[in-house]
């Protein structure tokens, strides 16, 4: 089995902070790390590749100090790291980012499967894992909680919905977005991260990847963040006190009034 | 304090701690309160390599050293001084195989251990044979290609839970101290019962159990080094591992320090954080020196070990009692420091006073490691 998971590299904050100028993320100070998302995706792929056999790629597009989470992911047993960088990819919106991870992955060759961790936890879209599998024209499921079933030609999988979850079954290759349910992450080995320090990683260009030079970057993007803006903290609610029919009572009169 | 670690060192200090406060902080007082044994823990050791990190790469291991496991067992211990010894304990009953056993045993037993995949435990008390542990009682009858051993060892860690015992037993009597010999027994072997789990004051987490052996037979390819060997091997097995019990101690008393300071930082009282009282800051002071110097020492004594220096046991013997001696101290004021909420069970430090006594007690009481350290030194001015 052949296995792609993509990775981001983000802050290791959930309180990103934004630009107010810029509107774009402020990274300086703030240590990176893997997506956490993509720590689930990761450690399933590894599983998978545990069960069944096979290899597991990992994939990211991000400037050269992403090759460190490359590294962190070899650590974690995956056997390969691809970095696919260069200024070319500057300002990519998810479309032109998932355009050009899906241009990396047709270089691979065969594959079976490719996870992603089912959103960053800085821009928080969802929408790369999904644009991969379209840029590629395969099938996807996201939101996926389970692999129930899995061989080289088809799967079975759970995706979680607000209510339950529905099983997918789906022909492979596909790719699947994950959420934290699916597992939990293992520790890094010691010998995984000294082969992790040893390891090549390859690193790609734009060239590299026979990408179109016109859907890269911030040329490539069709979306434009036009602002971003911290939404104002929700007011404390009212608390009512008093016997539980007063309260009840005070409580109607309430809604009434601001007609719900 | 920067102890020059090496690269490797720093990544398994790093990945140690990093499992004790993800994994071991949050189930620290539900293993203490249930007295159960910490399996899931255990392979989240063995699942990172931490088990072999002391073991030659020949046979499955990573090369490094005693200072190598001092580092874990440290950083385990800061989050629970029970459930490090899971690790600590499997240290100890390896040694004899690792300092004294054949290519062979090594071949057939430490690569397991290495995975993380058997534990070890240590077999040398008795009822009657603790400080003295000259005068054991269980003996070992060679019979053809086996040995039968009959006796029971008591106080036992990792009992049960263990599949590797190295065990010392009499072979002949005549000889005295040179009639102990060291065998290798599997768990599962024929004769071989455990005892009640005891429950005891501190390290809850850890199994504690007699060992009976009841006729038991064990091949005699798992006679460690020669007949009459056993008091040897079990005294440069103790001087081998004692630094281990000095970075357990280092640990809990770092554990029990790092509370002690979060509490006085918070807590108010005459309408100041009481770190701000010169009383309280002159003992933080004090357990933070201590702890320093008790660290200091016991990577140097694990250096010395690991650089292959013969007669270590005056250095171990200082490391351990040293460390155990601090690790109560600095417990004890960790407690006093947080008052009634440090003698309460709800809160984490009167479990670190517990569990700091146990080191003050085992692989020899402090008592028996002055004995040693002082005959060492007399020894020592007589070559002069």
């Amino acid at each position: 089995m052949n296995i792609i998971v993509c990775i981001k590299q983000v802050p290791n904050t959930t309180d990103v902070r934004i630009d107010p100028v810029t509107n774009t993320l402020i990274r300086d100070g703030v240590e990176s790390v893997i997506n956490p998302f993509d720590a689930y995706a990761i450690e399933e792929a590894v599983r998978l590749k545990e069960r069944l056999g096979g290899k597991v790629t990992v994939l990211t597009m991000g400037p050269p100090q992403a090759e460190n989470a490359l590294r962190q992911a070899i650590g974690l047993g995956c056997d390969e790291g691809v970095l696919v960088s260069d200024r070319k990819f500057a300002g990519a919106d998810t479309w032109a980012t998932s355009y050009t991870l899906a241009c990396a992955i047709e270089k691979f060759g065969e594959f079976n499967v490719i996870l992603c961790g089912k959103q960053a936890s800085d821009g928080d879209t969802a929408q790369v894992g999904p644009g991969i599998s379209a840029h590629l024209d395969i099938p996807q499921v996201t939101y996926v909680r389970k692999i129930e079933e899995i061989d080289e030609k088809r799967a079975k999988v759970e995706r979680m919905t607000e209510e339950g979850y529905d099983v997918v079954e789906t022909p492979l290759p596909c790719l699947f977005t994950v959420v934290k349910e699916i597992n939990t992450p293992r520790m890094p080995s010691l010998k995984g991260m000294m082969r992790a320090k040893s390891a090549k990683i390859a690193k790609w260009t734009a060239a590299d990847i026979d990408a179109e030079p016109a859907l890269l970057g911030l040329d490539g993007s069709p979306t434009r963040v036009v602002k971003v803006f911290t939404p104002e903290p929700r007011k404390g609610g009212e608390l009512l006190s008093g016997t539980a029919e007063e309260v009840a009572g005070e409580l109607a009169d309430l809604l009434k009034e601001a007609v719900i | 304090m920067d102890y020059l670690l090496t690269e490797q060192q720093t990544m398994i200090r790093d990945l140690a701690r990093r499992i004790a406060v993800e994994k071991i902080k949050p189930v620290a007082a539900h293993y203490d309160e249930t007295e159960e044994f910490a399996w899931p823990i255990m392979k989240v050791l063995a699942e990172s390599d931490l088990f072999g990190i002391y073991l030659p790469e020949a046979y499955g291991g990573l090369g490094g050293g005693i200072m190598d496991m001092c580092l874990v067992t440290e950083e385990l211990s800061r989050a629970c001084g029970g459930i490090a010894l899971g690790y600590a304990g499997t240290a100890l009953g390896t040694l004899p195989i690792l300092l004294h056993g054949s290519d062979e045993q090594k071949k057939r037993f430490l690569p397991d251990v290495a995975r993380g995949k058997r534990l070890a435990a240590f077999c040398l008390t008795e009822a009657e044979a603790g400080s003295d542990a000259g005068s054991i009682k269980t003996t070992a009858r060679k019979e053809g290609d086996k040995y039968v051993l009959n006796g029971t060892k008591q106080w036992i860690t990792n009992a049960g839970e263990a599949d590797i015992y190295t065990v010392v037993a009499i072979t002949d009597k005549a000889r005295g101290a040179r009639g102990a010999s060291a065998f290798i027994v599997e768990k599962g072997a024929k004769g071989m019962e455990f005892g009640k789990k005891e429950k005891k004051m501190g390290i809850r987490a850890s199994a504690t159990r007699e060992v009976i052996f009841t006729d038991c037979e064990v091949p005699a390819a798992n006679l460690l080094a020669r007949e009459g060997m056993g008091f040897i091997v079990a005294l440069k097995t103790l001087d081998t591992s004692r630094p281990g019990v000095a970075a357990q101690a280092v640990g809990i008393a770092q554990g029990a320090l790092d509370h002690a300071l979060d509490y006085a930082r918070t807590r108010v009282q005459f309408g100041a954080p009481i770190s701000s009282f010169q009383a309280i800051q002159h003992m933080l002071a004090d357990m933070g020196t201590q702890i320093e110097a008790a660290r200091a020492l016991t990577y140097s004594v694990a250096r010395l070990v690991d650089s292959g220096a013969k007669g270590i046991s005056k250095e171990s013997a200082m490391a351990k009692l040293f460390a155990s001696d601090v690790a109560m101290k600095v417990a004890v004021d960790a407690v006093q420091i947080m008052g009634g909420y440090g003698y309460m069970r709800d809160y984490p430090v009167e479990k670190y006073m517990r569990d700091a006594k146990i080191t003050q007690i085992y692989e020899g009481t402090n008592q028996i490691q002055r004995n040693v350290v002082a005959a060492n030194m007399i020894k020592e001015t007589l070559k002069k």
